[in-house]
């Protein structure tokens, strides 16, 4: 990584399943493999339980990406959530278009609990990714405690 | 009941006996051929002819297809039946002269000369009589009527139709137990349709599994069986006595409600024929840890001798050590067990022949239990031989060798840094442990994960090593990873004391991470019925809103992300938890 000629680190946002992705990233971290830390892990029970209020959250507090990540299509510890993400996702990214976000921003990934070096290279891949497409510079920062309040209560 | 009189024996005979059988019964001796006991009475040679007395003298009969009548009186041996049975014999020696089961009855009877020529004459010694017992079984008792007898009289043969190759014939081997002259073999035994033993031959179709089987009893092997081809044979079923066998009996499906799930099933083992430098199916007396096992069992075909395919004891035997294991091309993991069971080997071997050198080739020598790295010393010290680098190969020794051994293992001592070539007669291949092939599906049949290896995947490497990531459902033995036998154990009586746990409590305790619905924000619209993949969601319609059974929720969120009334709180997981934790994340 080309740190000293770029200063731009970007901030990713996972959402990680906490069955199939999130123990494939611990394993990832068991295992010595190394992945970027670009990445801020959230855990979720389910990819099912990401909410797109999250992921657009998690643009506005400064995310220049946000992953989620679930289980293998059929692998789902819950059955079926992680089809209900790829329904949410995939609607959410053409939303973010009309936002005029670039919806690669917004990536979408099946990781299993044994795929710690798909986990490493996932994130070090979208970290890339996002580094080329520049930060997105969308925190309003004093706005967004409110926010947050408001939505919660 | 029948009475009559047999050499001079009053004996009585339930109605329908023959005079053969009832001859047995009193222990007379009336010499047969085309008879057997399995088999209708078919009385075509007539030797077992007997003499019955008549008010008017006296009138020859074959004893085999006789039925006894009330007041005979019989003898079986007199003039007059020597001199029959002497004609018959004469006649067909005429014919086959040197078959020995004939030449056997000449002599019993005392016939010296043969007076007659035949044109069919046919000196072979296992020539066909004729009996015709193997045309008989086959329609008879197998059911197959692959054979037949063609022509009449001296043209008379046994073929099959057209003389044809038959897709009738379900190679029971029937026809060759009953021919007396060995006229009817296996050409080749491996196409017999029997169970196979492992490499080393074949059982029957009706064999006990193992001889500690529990429970005690045989099975039967379907593919094999001579009654599931042509529902014919059913032997088995007539000589067992307490009538314990049912060749009815059906595969069933059985639902049964549990409370906790132990996965043990267990692993496969690597084939090794795709390792074509090895030669496993293709040279002989190459075989895997588990043909050997089965020769070294004192059960097994070779009644636990170390013998090579020619009968022969090995001089020299080779074990290989790492084959689909530690190997980057097809399991990179280790299999754990072969080192030690590999020592077994050279031990037995050693034991059983003494004059054997016995070779292991080893990448690392991996003897890590209880008493294992004394057992390693102990089979050095017996002689074993144990030699660093992994075989490369095993070849056929060059021809023009006369006493040299049968194979070459060619090798690279690391110890010594030089190749090696080593003879032997027998070669060993440790093969990999690894997932049974079906190990997909079942993971998939109970919701489990697989570690990058195809094993299933523990809850916890170090903290939870039998449980898995769904409550209730444990794992055991090589199902999870390549283990030995003292691991197995433990590692099963650890699921078993934490599924007894369960029991012992009475109670199951939920997980705090669970959906609830707040009333008076649910408008009812009853998106999240829909979503929850168990069901757990309730609608009340005298309340118009939703309700989640929280016994049945299993926290999975989906619900909580569709709400959009934002009715619905995730515990362990809520709105504000999320915001709070992307805030703190996204602070710096």
């Amino acid at each position: 990584m080309s740190v000293d000629q770029d200063p731009f680190e970007p901030r990713i946002v996972g959402f990680l399943c906490n069955w199939c992705s999130y123990s494939g990233a611990d394993l990832a971290g068991v295992s010595r493999i190394p992945s970027a830390p670009n990445l801020r892990i959230v855990r979720v029970m389910c990819s099912g339980r990401v909410d797109p209020s999250f992921i657009i959250r998690a643009f506005q507090l400064g995310a220049d990406g946000v992953l989620v990540a679930g289980c293998h299509p059929g692998d789902c510890h819950y059955q079926e959530g992680n089809f209900k993400a790829l329904r949410r996702v995939l609607l959410l990214k053409q939303v973010l278009r009309e936002f005029g976000l670039d919806e690669r921003r917004l990536r979408l990934e099946w990781i299993s609990a044994s795929e710690a070096e798909k986990f490493a290279r996932v994130s070090r891949e979208f970290t890339e990714e996002v580094r080329r497409l520049g930060p997105l510079h969308l925190a309003a920062a004093p706005a967004a405690g409110h926010a947050v309040e408001e939505v919660a209560a | 009941m029948i009475s009559l009189t047999i050499d001079g024996m009053e004996t009585q005979v339930r109605e329908g006996t023959t005079l053969l059988d009832a001859a047995g019964f009193l222990d007379v001796k009336i010499p047969t051929l085309c008879y057997h006991p399995w088999l209708k009475p078919f009385g075509a040679c007539r030797l077992c002819t007997v003499e019955a007395q008549r008010p008017a003298g006296y009138e020859l009969l074959t004893a085999c297809n006789t039925p006894c009548a009330e007041g005979m009186i019989i003898r079986t041996d007199t003039e007059h039946t020597r001199a029959a049975r002497r004609l018959v014999l004469e006649m067909m020696l005429a014919r086959w002269p040197n078959v020995p089961v004939l030449r056997k009855l000449a002599e019993e009877i005392g016939l010296e000369r043969v007076r007659f020529a035949s044109a069919q004459r046919d000196e072979a010694e296992n020539a066909c009589i004729l009996c015709l017992r193997c045309v008989r079984i086959c329609e008879e008792v197998v059911g197959a009527c692959a054979i037949s007898y063609e022509d009449r009289g001296i043209e008379r043969r046994v073929v099959t139709p057209f003389d044809q190759e038959s897709e009738a014939c379900v190679a029971c081997g029937a026809c060759t137990q009953v021919c007396p002259t060995s006229h009817m073999r296996f050409e080749a035994e491996d196409y017999r349709g029997r169970p196979r033993d492992f490499l080393l031959g074949t059982n029957t179709a009706v064999y006990m599994s193992t001889a500690q089987a529990v429970p005690k009893v045989p099975r039967i092997d379907a593919d094999s069986c001579i009654h599931f081809k042509t529902g014919g044979c059913r032997k088995c079923a007539q000589v067992c006595e307490p009538q314990a066998i049912n060749h009815e009996m059906l595969d069933e499906e059985m639902e049964v409600e549990v409370g906790q799930i132990l996965v043990a099933t267990g692993y496969g083992l690597f084939d090794p024929t795709p390792m074509v430098q090895y030669g496993y199916g293709r040279l002989d007396d190459v075989y895997t840890s588990l043909d050997v096992e089965r020769m070294l069992n004192s059960t097994g075909p070779t009644g636990g001798k170390v013998l090579l395919k020619n009968g022969k004891p090995p001089r020299a035997v080779g074990i290989l050590h790492c084959i689909g294991s530690r190997d980057e091309n097809h399991h990179r993991y280790c299999s754990r067990v072969c080192c030690m069971y590999a020592l077994k080997f050279a031990h037995l071997i050693k034991e059983r022949c003494h004059e054997a050198e016995v070779y292991n080739f080893y990448i690392d020598m991996r003897a890590f239990g209880k008493g294992y790295e004394e057992f390693y010393m102990r089979v050095q010290h017996e002689g074993a031989h144990v030699i660093r680098g992994k075989a490369a190969e095993v070849v056929q020794s060059p021809a023009g060798k006369q006493d040299g051994a049968a194979l070459l293992v060619h090798c690279e001592d690391t110890l010594i840094g030089r190749f090696r070539e080593i003879p032997v007669d027998m070669v060993i291949l440790c093969n990999a442990i690894e997932p049974q092939r079906d190990a997909g599906r079942v993971a998939r049949l109970f919701g489990l994960s697989r570690s990058p290896d195809g094993f299933f995947l523990e809850r916890h490497p170090k903290l939870d090593p039998v449980a898995t990531t769904t409550d209730g459902l444990f794992v055991a033995g090589c199902a999870q990873g390549p283990k030995d036998i003292p691991d197995t154990v433990a590692q099963a009586s650890a699921a078993a004391a934490r599924m007894l746990a369960t029991i012992s409590k009475g109670v199951v305790e939920i997980d705090p991470v669970r959906a609830e619905i707040t009333e008076e924000f649910c408008s009812g619209c009853r998106i999240c019925n829909a979503l929850c993949p168990y069901k757990a969601i309730d609608y009340v319609e005298d309340k118009n809103v939703s309700y989640v059974n929280s016994a049945l929720c299993k926290g999975c969120g989906t619900c909580v992300a569709a709400c959009p009334a934002g009715a619905i709180t995730g515990y362990g997981f809520n709105d504000r938890q999320i915001y709070a934790e992307l805030e703190g994340l996204l602070a710096v």
